[in-house]
């Protein structure tokens, strides 16, 4: 499975939809995940490919990892993971 | 001053997974007390406890439920869904604005806390779920049942070791009958049968190794428990305007602090609490029918609270029962008060007295009538809830048969 068929899939899983529904468009916010269900998303991502993502609850948009849609969040584990190995 | 009256129920036990199956068990005398079955319970010297068997968390919560509630908040929702249902409330408007919810619990999230420091000191994990701490904390299950109920009144935890779930139901009484709230949610739950919850009691050495026998001379300790109870209390004008099935009425309560010895219990404080009871009640102590023992089976709890309850009712003593449904239960710790609620609303409206089970052998230093062994059918119409806590902090409850 690629890093963006596991990103999406976590993804899905959180939105409690199937994979097909996310597209690299999608936003958090069209895919109905609150903060709560971001952060869970998060530990979900650091669990299966084993990064710390740098991002803080508490100022998400001065973290250094983009969340603004699925492809901005696959580019930053793409990075990271890079990074790691 | 409003009348008080409890106007729904519900539990989930070592006895039963609602308040009709746990009377049922208490009427028998059965006992839910057996081998603990968790990870690594082959590393405790105690192994029994009144753990709750064929609860199946997974059916009842979703995904994401699952992520949020620790054991102890499922159990609390569990009982909350029995009692608010019974009671054929549901919370709108200005109701949803005045009434609230007070629980007890001592511990919170133990099995979180536990599994978590596994993961990170056994297992060497770096990183934990990020809902760890709404998970374990001790009000998480207050906040769940308000949310669930959109009950939006003075919510809160009380945490009180053994007298916790006392000392909520003691504030839920009051909120109630000062003309606060006009329904409170309240009682308790607790959940610490997992390896640390355990190993932890274990290190103070008052565990019995094969029952809980309070009162009988032999008896050697007490044994856990686990589960919930919740009720729904009610100003008794509002549930006699909508037509509710009343249970029976709270007419009192005391709390005294023995400000003595952090774990060992004075007759003193919890004979203060008691005779605060009823005074509380405006009641005359030969009223008192039956007494829920605190009755943990440990040699000082059970020896000092006979000698209270000698010194407060005099020669009345030997007429009332008294009683330890912990002997079937186990010990639920903060929860415990609210399940051994239920003992006292089946003497007033059942008319039938839960017995101390395992007795065996009298002890000149307990010689009340602790209804050994068997229920009796005996109308009753006061009943008293004791619960003497470690830290010297006692919490008294009266009711009366409606």
């Amino acid at each position: 499975m690629s890093i963006q068929d596991k990103v999406i899939a976590i993804i899905a899983e959180q939105a409690v939809l199937e994979p097909s529904d996310v597209t690299l468009e999608s936003t958090l916010e069209d895919l109905g995940i609150d903060s709560l269900g971001l952060v869970e998303s998060i530990f979900a991502i650091e669990e299966e490919f084993d990064i710390t993502v740098p991002f803080n609850a508490n100022a998400p948009e001065e973290s250094d990892f983009d969340i603004s849609n699925v492809a901005a969040i696959i580019a930053g584990i793409e990075k990271l993971t890079t990074e790691t190995a | 001053m409003k009348r008080v009256v409890i106007t729904g129920a519900g539990t989930i036990n070592a006895l039963g997974h609602s308040v009709a199956a746990t009377l049922d068990a208490m009427k028998e005398g059965r006992c839910g007390i057996g081998p603990l079955e968790f990870r690594d319970v082959d590393r405790l010297s105690i192994k029994i406890g009144g753990q709750v068997r064929g609860f199946e968390a997974e059916g009842r919560f979703n995904r994401q439920q699952m992520s949020l509630y620790d054991r102890f908040t499922q159990f609390t929702l569990t009982a909350a869904k029995e009692a608010i249902s019974q009671s054929g409330i549901e919370f709108h408007g200005e109701l949803s604005a005045k009434s609230g919810v007070v629980l007890g619990t001592a511990g919170g999230g133990v099995s979180t806390w536990d599994d978590n420091y596994r993961s990170v000191y056994e297992d060497g994990k770096n990183r934990v779920h990020p809902f760890v701490v709404p998970k374990l904390m001790n009000n998480a299950a207050a906040s769940h049942v308000s949310m669930e109920f959109n009950l939006k009144g003075p919510s809160f935890t009380v945490s009180t070791a053994c007298a916790s779930s006392n000392h909520a139901m003691a504030q839920a009484f009051q909120m109630v009958r000062s003309g606060m709230a006009p329904v409170m949610v309240t009682g308790g739950s607790e959940s610490m049968l997992c390896f640390g919850g355990v190993k932890a009691w274990e290190g103070l050495r008052v565990m019995s190794r094969d029952a809980c026998r309070p009162f009988s001379a032999n008896r050697n300790g007490m044994v856990q428990g686990e589960g919930a109870g919740i009720f729904v209390f009610e100003d008794y004008d509002h549930a006699r305007a909508r037509g509710a099935e009343i249970l029976c009425e709270v007419i009192g309560f005391a709390m005294s602090s023995d400000a003595a010895d952090i774990v060992m219990p004075s007759k003193q404080g919890a004979a203060r609490a008691i005779a605060g009871a009823l005074q509380d009640a405006q009641i005359a102590a030969d009223k008192v029918g039956y007494i829920n023992a605190h009755g943990t089976g440990t040699a000082a709890n059970d020896k000092t609270e006979c000698a209270a309850v000698a010194d407060v009712f005099g020669p009345h003593a030997d007429r009332l029962m008294i009683s330890s449904t912990k002997s079937m239960h186990g010990h639920l710790i903060g929860g415990t008060g609210a399940v051994e609620l239920l003992a006292c609303i089946m003497a007033l409206r059942d008319g039938v007295i839960a017995p101390t089970i395992g007795y065996q052998e009298p002890d000149p230093e307990c010689a009340l009538d602790v209804v050994p062994n068997e229920a009796r059918e005996v109308e009753v119409e006061v009943a008293l809830s004791n619960a003497f806590a470690f830290g010297g902090l006692n919490a008294v409850l009266a009711l009366k048969r409606i």
